[in-house]
């Protein structure tokens, strides 16, 4: 247990703490979110219900405060996302409801799974399967909602069909229990859900997985708010922490030793993966 | 009727939304800063503790609470105001992106965008 800090010392201590979080997210694109839930609970003593509060709101800062320069890019499809939002706010509703009547111990269980999955999408080396050009017939789904989009690469606009949309859509519906949950954002998970299960191509996975996260956040945001989950005297260094470090790390990124990052940050997150399932045992959180 | 193209108007559109996202987190960071420093300078030096759970107090889980704490310059009330203000940009987001369909006559999207609307508005006004 540590000692007493001030209220002062305490804020700038988190700030700093949330600041590295949030570049580590950033350059990694595992996002600041899933590191700092273990970091306040174990790190700061905090209790899990005000760590997941304040973990929340700081991914739907990151999520909009990064999507203008995505946008800017033409990687986002609106309608893909607009769509999985269906899943994802179902979801995190009823993620945030249970989150009140599952013991702090579960929740601890549970986002420790959530993180060794982060921690092994972050130490498998292969690069992510681009499919885009790839020829494929064209699922039913989407052709019916329109989904099929293009994006720009190297040699000009390349468009891509969008496969297996009710699999996708039900994943991303556990995505969103698990943010709603646990206070994550999920972005490992609708990235997966994208890139793998919807053969949208890597690029356009994960800008719309940003642009998710931040809605599928303020569906239970709200929640979190009326049980007195969001303390402001924590999310604000929080918030602020991560605001700041992870738009110091996309303006990193151009430049940066990403797969020497993903295995680092990756062992770091399984380390904290095993500590807090290690600790939800013990009965450390009450 | 052939399906409406993806590409050519919502780029200018989606620009836009991007543009209110960034200026909804400016505006929530720049009010939780005001309130953080009005925090600090009256309780900086008090002993900080999160370790056992009780709830926040009625006054800042909703909204007339975080209002009047915040007109009365309380730093945890206008902390709170802003990060109230940082929940509803995405949710403003949506409702611009519904608008942005309806316009281009996209009626799919639109109904789609709506729902999810009211999915957002269920979680913040009625769920408590």
């Amino acid at each position: 247990m540590m000692a007493a800090l001030s209220v002062l010392s305490f804020s700038l201590l988190v700030a700093a703490g949330s600041f590295a979080a949030g570049v580590a997210g950033a350059m990694t694109g595992l996002g600041g979110g899933v590191v700092l839930i273990p970091m306040l609970t174990l790190g700061f003593g905090v209790d899990i219900r005000y760590a997941m509060g304040a973990s929340l709101v700081s991914v739907i800062a990151t999520s909009s405060g990064a999507a203008a320069a995505f946008v800017r890019e033409g990687y986002t499809n609106i309608r893909v996302g607009m769509l999985l939002e269906i899943a994802t706010s179902l979801g995190a509703i009823l993620g945030a409801v249970i989150a009140v009547w599952v013991h702090p111990s579960w929740i601890a269980f549970i986002l420790g799974l959530v993180l060794l999955h982060a921690a092994y999408t972050s130490l498998r080396s292969n690069s992510p399967a681009d499919l885009a050009g790839e020829i494929a017939a064209r699922d039913r789904f989407s052709r019916a909602l329109h989904l099929d989009g293009t994006y720009p690469t190297a040699n000009g606009m390349v468009a891509y069909h969008v496969q297996s949309v009710p699999a996708g859509f039900a994943l991303m519906g556990v995505a969103g229990i698990l943010s709603g949950l646990l206070g994550i954002g999920s972005g490992v998970i609708k990235v997966l859900a994208m890139d793998r299960v919807m053969k949208l191509p890597f690029k356009v996975s994960t800008t719309t997985s940003n642009f998710m996260i931040g809605v599928t956040a303020a569906a239970s945001a709200g929640i979190y708010l009326g049980k007195g989950y969001i303390d402001p005297g924590l999310s604000m260094p929080v918030m602020l922490g991560v605001l700041a470090g992870s738009l110091l790390g996309a303006k990193l990124l151009a430049n940066a030793p990403v797969k020497q990052l993903r295995l680092l940050f990756g062992i770091v997150i399984a380390a904290l993966a095993i500590e807090m399932i290690y600790n939800s045992l013990t009965g450390r959180f009450q | 009727m052939s399906a409406p193209d993806v590409r050519v108007e919502p780029r200018e559109l989606e620009i836009r939304l991007g543009n209110l996202l960034r200026i909804g987190v400016t505006m929530a960071a720049g009010v939780v800063v005001t309130g953080g420093i009005i925090y600090l300078y009256r309780h900086g030096y008090e002993v900080s503790g999160y370790h056992d759970f009780r709830g926040e107090p009625a006054a800042l889980r909703t909204f007339s609470g975080i209002l009047s704490e915040s007109a009365q310059f309380h730093g945890r009330g206008i902390m709170q105001l802003g990060l109230l203000v940082l929940i509803a940009t995405p949710i403003a987001r949506v409702a611009f992106a519904a608008y942005g369909f309806a316009r281009q006559r996209d009626w799919m999207y639109a109904g789609i965008s709506t729902l999810v609307l009211l999915l957002l508005l269920y979680g913040l006004l009625v769920s408590k």
